[in-house]
């Protein structure tokens, strides 16, 4: 827990919490690569000391019904952690089953070492991506979390508090993990570059920070893939969108340069290439919108709210709707046909 | 090291019917039902956090003694409760007739069981239609409580079949007594503005307020409990923030910065969702913006709402919202 860089008060209070031998559940929450799944793993370290790296994974088959569902399991002697989202639709039966024999049965007071100073009452759940359950399944972990109390405790980590359901959060002390500030991720990265004896001039370390938008992962990826690509860094270079990224600029350029059915026919070439590398839909759409937000910056802003009401409208119904690139197109073909009908207003032509 | 560690949630949920607190119509109701023993099949609904899980336990151990665990069936979520299992487990346990008219100690008990249907929300259309006839059926030995958050999601015949209890979110007052109750057994330090903050924070759900209460106790190693500490820890985004945002859109040509804001405020790690329910509350106690404005952003920000719940993308939402915010109050502030 000490050697957290970043957010060193909540840090010390959590772990001050800890130490005190009890805890409620927490839920962790917060953008992603802000440190959630990092400060998770350090608190357990805390609690039950390096027993708890030595992992094994195994994949955990149970019964229900007539069909069997599979999923992996992360544990050591202590813990156990899992993505019940893995199971898709059986989410709900993962809970019920698992999750609910497991809490309800205590922890034996043996440690491997035969020393039970470091034994407590109770063992950890590491949930993982909370908020992808469904409904039902987080419904059916409420009276769980409240009943196996003393022998089990959870730890959630989720993107968005607001698709756990209420019952759940008041049951837990949710923790709001703030993603660090470039400042923040350009020191991690100076460290990590020292400590891999690597020199990073502080204009790149900036740089990357100000690309990787908050998140802390990606900051060191980039730094990972630069280091491979060119090394000792150029001070002056340009950091390396990645290439899904710069790709998506590229088909925003191509809507606002012309509209036309063409056009559209070529940009939907590209989507679906961006789709065939299981580029997730809603990446696109997000980062398509941001693209023609910078591309419109002179134009008036209430084209920009126009462009950002359909944008935020097929969003929508791409999420609600199974083939993501009917939406993207469809968002694609609303952009160009507003794009243009500014234009014609604009220039009387 | 507590030996027993035991969340306060837990520890001072009522033992008594009486020692429930506020609810008072449930409660009286209740209380003259254990007098008389005759209870009704029962629906408690209401928000989290508002006792109704407590109360019907508390009913049952005034009712049953000793015998709590022979006559109570408590099904939750967490049990599976398809069709088959009304059909069998539900129906086998209400069929089992009771004639034992005392228990161990001798109290004397009402000479039906009990069945807990928890969480209710969460059970299929066809597994209530399947309750129906079994709640009429054995009503002479067996007696429901169903309990949900929301009375809609139950199916018409059984609500018709229950007496329905309402529990409303706590008092301010209520919350503050219980929240003193437990800071003095528990040694808390905590000032009456901090008590006014978690009472406030929790939105009368007494189980957060306690939860909450407990977090920062330990957060704050037994120490006195700062007032900055309960906004850290309830999530909820600064109200200044907020109040900044709205006066930010009514400037002209606000839009590109609001674009800037909205992007800080989502790496923060504050949830959307709880953005707009603040926004919501600003919104409408507002008094620069006009009435019509109002209506539009309202409708905006419930429409947001919705699609965050159906999962849509935060940044896109968030910005949309905005965006209507900007077009509704510019012409008020130009």
């Amino acid at each position: 827990m000490d050697q957290l860089d970043y957010h060193m008060e909540l840090s010390q209070s959590l772990k001050a919490m800890v130490n005190r031998g009890d805890f409620p559940h927490i839920l962790f929450y917060g953008p992603s690569g802000a440190g959630k799944k990092t400060r998770v793993l350090a608190l357990l370290r805390d609690i039950y000391g390096p027993a708890v790296e030595k992992v094994k994974v195994e994949h955990k088959q149970f019964k229900v019904g007539s069909t069997t569902v599979e999923i992996p399991i992360l544990s050591s002697a202590h813990h156990l952690e899992l993505n019940p989202g893995d199971a898709g639709n059986r989410d709900r039966d993962v809970v019920q089953e698992l999750i609910k024999e497991i809490a309800a049965s205590a922890p034996l007071p043996t440690s491997s070492s035969g020393d039970t100073s470091d034994w407590k009452p109770f063992k950890v759940v590491v949930l993982n991506e909370v908020d992808n359950l469904s409904k039902e399944a987080q419904h059916a972990l409420r009276r769980t979390m409240e009943k196996y109390i003393t022998t089990c405790r959870i730890m959630m980590t989720c993107n968005n508090a607001c698709r756990v359901i209420a019952p759940i959060r008041s049951r837990c002390l949710c923790v709001r993990v703030a993603a660090p500030s470039a400042a923040q991720i350009a020191a991690v990265l100076q460290a990590t570059a020292r400590k891999e004896a690597v020199t990073l001039p502080p204009l790149l370390a900036e740089k990357l920070a100000a690309q990787a938008h908050g998140n802390l992962r990606k900051a060191l990826l980039t730094l990972e893939a630069a280091r491979v690509a060119q090394y000792p860094f150029d001070p002056k270079g340009e950091v390396r969108q990645a290439d899904w990224e710069a790709f998506i600029d590229g088909v925003a350029a191509d809507c606002v340069r012309e509209q036309s059915p063409r056009k559209l026919g070529e940009v939907r070439n590209k989507l679906y290439d961006l789709l065939a590398h299981c580029i997730p839909p809603d990446m696109i759409m997000e980062r398509l919108t941001r693209a023609l937000l910078v591309k419109l910056k002179h134009d008036p802003p209430l084209l920009q709210m126009e462009v950002l009401h359909h944008a935020a409208l097929y969003e929508v119904r791409m999420i609600s709707g199974s083939k993501a690139i009917f939406h993207l197109e469809a968002f694609i073909a609303k952009f160009m046909a507003v794009y243009k009908r500014h234009l014609f207003t604009s220039f009387g032509g | 090291m507590a030996e027993r560690a035991v969340p306060w949630v837990e520890k001072y949920r009522p033992r008594t019917v009486t020692d429930v607190a506020h609810q008072t119509e449930v409660v009286d109701t209740l209380r003259k039902a254990v007098e008389t023993r005759n209870l009704p099949h029962l629906i408690f609904y209401g928000p989290p956090g508002t006792g109704k899980t407590s109360t019907i336990l508390a009913c049952a151990r005034d009712l049953y003694g000793s015998d709590f665990k022979k006559r109570v069936l408590e099904l939750n979520a967490s049990d599976e409760r398809g069709i088959s299992i009304v059909r069998n487990k539900i129906k086998s346990f209400a069929m089992v007739a009771v004639n034992a008219k005392t228990n161990a100690e001798g109290q004397s008990i009402p000479p039906y069981k009990l069945i807990v249907l928890d969480e209710a929300d969460s059970m299929t259309t066809d597994a209530q239609s399947a309750l129906r006839r079994t709640m009429e059926t054995y009503c002479r030995i067996t007696r429901f409580c169903i309990i949900c958050n929301y009375v809609s999601r139950l199916i018409p015949p059984i609500t018709s079949r229950c007496a329905k209890f309402h529990f409303k979110p706590l008092p301010k007052q209520a919350t503050l007594d219980r929240l003193k109750m437990i800071a003095a057994a528990e040694g808390v330090g905590c000032s009456d503005r901090v008590f006014a903050l978690i009472e406030e924070q929790s939105e009368g759900d007494m189980r957060k307020a306690i939860q909450m209460m407990q977090s920062l106790h330990r957060l704050a190693m037994d120490g006195e409990i700062a007032e900055q500490a309960v906004l850290d820890i309830s999530g909820a985004v600064p109200a200044e923030t907020v109040r900044a945002l709205i006066a930010g859109c009514q400037q002209p040509n606000a839009f590109k910065q609001i674009q800037a804001e909205v992007d800080a405020l989502l790496l923060q790690g504050y949830p959307a969702g709880q953005l707009l329910a603040q926004l919501s509350g600003e919104v409408v106690s507002s008094a620069t913006l006009p009435d019509v404005a109002k209506g539009v952003i309202s409708k905006g920000l419930a429409e947001a709402d919705k699609h965050l719940v159906d999962g849509a993308n935060e940044y896109l939402q968030l910005l949309n919202v905005f965006a209507i915010i900007c077009r509704s109050a510019a012409p008020a502030a130009a």
